[in-house]
């Protein structure tokens, strides 16, 4: 049989092909719409946190830092709860990471804050001595791409049916509606409003002017989305 | 027809022999710099704080791992197979015009490709996903790429004389294959121009942004189906098809065994596939599945084995070859590269070992044993065999290559060595609890004692750096060298071309 595979490159191809399709579809499709479905408490995200997922995505934070804490003592101790996948529901593309040069930061919304982050990015070492990450100066000064931000809201609604402006349920028992704006100059004033929000904890003077100028630099929409993670 | 020997056509060949070279440049003086930038993190502003933006560590990462897997690697597979295929099908490219057009095209494009894909990265404009992090516009791109790469392998094929197709036409043909079916379904993603808000505004934001099509767990079990078989189908399938013609033709020894290399080709396709799922373990994905991911990747030692074994045992009653012949040293040393990486990542797999192993620097140093050593070695060994063939000139200096063999040996060494220490260290102090059961290191803690393995893994890089450097200035100089030889080398197997 290999002899005359071997003499028809159409019908080899053909062998090859199943041979590797096989395992895909036996271990990735039988799962796909169980590990699609949120946990209670997990919420899309709004306007400005998904424009800070950008910024995380666009400077590639995830080379060096997951999101997946596994179901260890010593990795519960350190970041909290293990990772359930419905809390991924809402994540598109997956910010796994597969190296910790720095830790995990799926929780990290839980244990710091706006104030600790702004410090850390200007200069990582003057809060984490002898810590061996960058600084992330121009985040300060370059704008978070809020229309992008918009129209993939509006594209994970249309087409994959997120839940925006309507309620989801929270662990509380209570509700939650993550708001979406109609029009790019409605989704412009939602970002403002949570923007004003966080740099209300800031100190850095030129981010706050520029907030107040109804510009969002990229640093505020990055810590809107570390906050977020819980 | 007259009995003499086929001339062959390397126009494409020759080309993509240039940027294997300048893109592993590229590629491998990224990387370390990156190996510096940990070590000492004042590198990553080394042109000022005003461009900090573009050489910090976290931009750069990402052009790294693309430069070698997508230049430097993908550019010495399409090298090979623009000269290995026209001689084991017995037909020149000069015979087909509309082959030769389309392999030009091909270069062509996979330049633009290049391009684009370099200042994309740099500017940030990336999807994420490793070894995918490119959005739409350049993934129709890079599928358009593979597309003429395919109609180049079946082309040649349609127009073969010699009916029956060698080993390496195997492991080529299922490279097509399996990048153009991975890379396709991983890539499946909505650019988000398409959205329209509520009062009918549309084309909204960048026109390249994109989401992916798969959420969450999803979404990580395609990319790591994707992103394990990519290195199946980049830097092990593709290289076993280098090796398999290449080491016979330059030792002028015959494959050892027919039966083994079956064996091997058809277990490989079957099993590598499943193994995705052993960088998921103890993530949100199912347990059966990481479960399957590390059996099947344990499994996988079979038939990479079997086509190392097969290399090596094929150079039986010629081993003094290996002493005489610096060419011979890096192959067989790739052969154990192979060997060696092969046998680590299912060590890495087991689930035991994986809990300490995952996220630290033993899995950098896995990559980079089987990179560095399998896959460097056997495309920079390729191209020495080519080019007196392609330039039709004697390689400039047997002795540099020498030397260039050694100091690269001692930086792969240097490398998985130091990133093996690291790793386990790592791992150990990130679990380890004090007599109360609290964490017994803080985060920094594990960070700082890793600074010399850093340092030294740097050198490794540098020294690996610096032999491929060597290796550029060989090619080139041969290249240049005005002493033509007429005839080329008489060769024997395989299948007397």
């Amino acid at each position: 049989m290999f002899h005359w595979l071997e003499k028809h490159p159409f019908f080899f191809a053909v062998g090859v092909f199943v041979a590797i399709a096989f395992a895909g579809l036996i271990e990735i499709l039988p799962n796909f719409a169980q590990a699609s479905r949120p946990v209670i408490g997990t919420a899309p995200y709004s306007t400005l946190e998904l424009a800070g997922r950008n910024v995380y995505i666009k400077n590639s934070c995830n080379a060096c830092h997951s999101q997946l804490i596994r179901p260890f003592k010593s990795e519960t101790d350190r970041y909290g709860h293990y990772s359930l996948s419905g809390e991924y529901a809402y994540d598109r593309p997956f910010l796994w990471g597969s190296k910790r040069t720095g830790p995990d930061l799926m929780r990290v919304g839980n244990y710091r804050t706006t104030d600790w982050h702004e410090n850390h990015m200007k200069n990582p070492a003057a809060v984490v001595p002898s810590s061996i990450m960058p600084a992330y100066s121009w985040l300060f000064t370059n704008k978070a791409d809020i229309d992008t931000a918009y129209a993939e809201q509006l594209t994970v609604a249309q087409f994959f049916s997120v839940p925006y402006n309507k309620p989801v349920p929270m662990k509380d028992g209570l509700t939650k509606v993550v708001k979406m704006g109609k029009s790019v100059a409605e989704a412009h004033a939602l970002a403002l409003e949570e923007a004003k929000k966080v740099v209300a904890d800031m100190k850095d003077q030129d981010v706050k002017d520029a907030v107040a100028r109804g510009e969002i630099p990229e640093i505020v929409a990055l810590i809107a989305y570390l906050n977020s993670l819980k | 027809m007259e009995n003499r020997p086929l001339e062959y056509d390397y126009t494409v060949a020759k080309m993509f022999m240039l940027t294997t070279i300048a893109l592993g440049i590229v590629g491998m003086l990224i990387g370390v710099i990156l190996a510096f930038e940990l070590a000492f993190p004042s590198i990553n502003t080394i042109l000022g704080s005003g461009l900090a933006e573009y050489t910090n560590f976290s931009r750069l990462r990402p052009l790294h791992t693309d430069a070698v897997i997508f230049g430097f690697t993908l550019s010495g597979i399409f090298a090979t197979w623009y000269y290995v295929g026209q001689r084991v099908l017995k037909v020149s490219m000069a015979e087909s015009g509309l082959l030769m057009f389309i392999g030009k095209l091909h270069f062509l494009l996979y330049i633009v490709g290049v391009v684009a894909v370099v200042v994309s990265l740099l500017a940030g404009v990336t999807t994420s996903k490793e070894y995918a992090e490119f959005e739409w516009p350049i993934d129709i791109a890079i599928v358009v790429v593979w597309v003429l790469f395919g109609i180049s392998i079946f082309g040649l094929i349609g127009i073969r004389r010699e009916k029956s197709l060698y080993i390496s036409v195997w492991y080529y043909i299922a490279t097509f294959l399996g990048i153009a079916m991975l890379y396709l379904f991983n890539n499946m993603e909505v650019p988000t121009i398409l959205a329209t808000s509520p009062v009918g505004e549309t084309a909204i934001g960048n026109w390249w942004h994109s989401v992916s099509m798969y959420a969450g767990t999803n979404d990580a079990l395609v990319q790591w189906w994707y992103g394990h078989n990519a290195v199946a189908f980049g830097f092990t399938v593709p290289i076993v098809a280098i090796i398999y013609y290449f080491l016979p033709k330059e030792s002028g020894q015959a494959i050892y065994s027919y039966k083994l290399s079956l064996l091997s080709f058809w277990g490989l396709m079957f099993v590598y596939l499943w193994a995705g799922g052993h960088h998921l373990l103890y993530s949100t994905v199912p347990d059966w599945m990481q479960t399957m991911g590390s059996i099947f990747s344990v499994i996988l030692i079979l038939p990479s084995w079997g086509s190392a074994i097969n290399m090596l045992l094929t150079m039986k009653g010629e081993w003094q070859q290996v002493a005489a012949s610096p060419l011979i040293k890096f192959m067989i040393l790739g052969s154990t590269f192979y060997m060696f990486s092969t046998l680590e990542g299912p060590i890495q797999a087991i689930k035991s070992v994986n809990a300490i192993a995952h996220f630290t620097d033993w899995i950098v140093g896995h990559v980079h044993d089987g990179v560095l050593g399998w896959v460097g070695f056997m495309i920079m060994a390729a191209l020495y065999h080519m080019a007196p063939r392609v330039f039709k000139r004697e390689i400039y200096s047997k002795s540099l290559m020498a030397a260039q063999f050694w100091i690269q040996t001692l930086g792969v060494v240097l490398y998985f060595t130091s990133m093996w220490i690291a790793g386990i260290t790592q791992g150990m102090m990130w679990r380890a609890h004090d007599e109360f059961g609290n964490l017994a290191y803080s985060f920094i803690d594990t960070v700082t004692v890793l600074h010399p393995y850093y340092a030294i893994r740097g050198v490794g890089g540098l020294l690996y750096l610096t032999g491929f450097l060597l290796f550029a200035y060989n090619i080139y100089k041969t290249w240049v060298s005005d002493k033509e030889v007429d005839a080329e080398r008489l060769n024997q197997s395989p299948m007397g071309a």
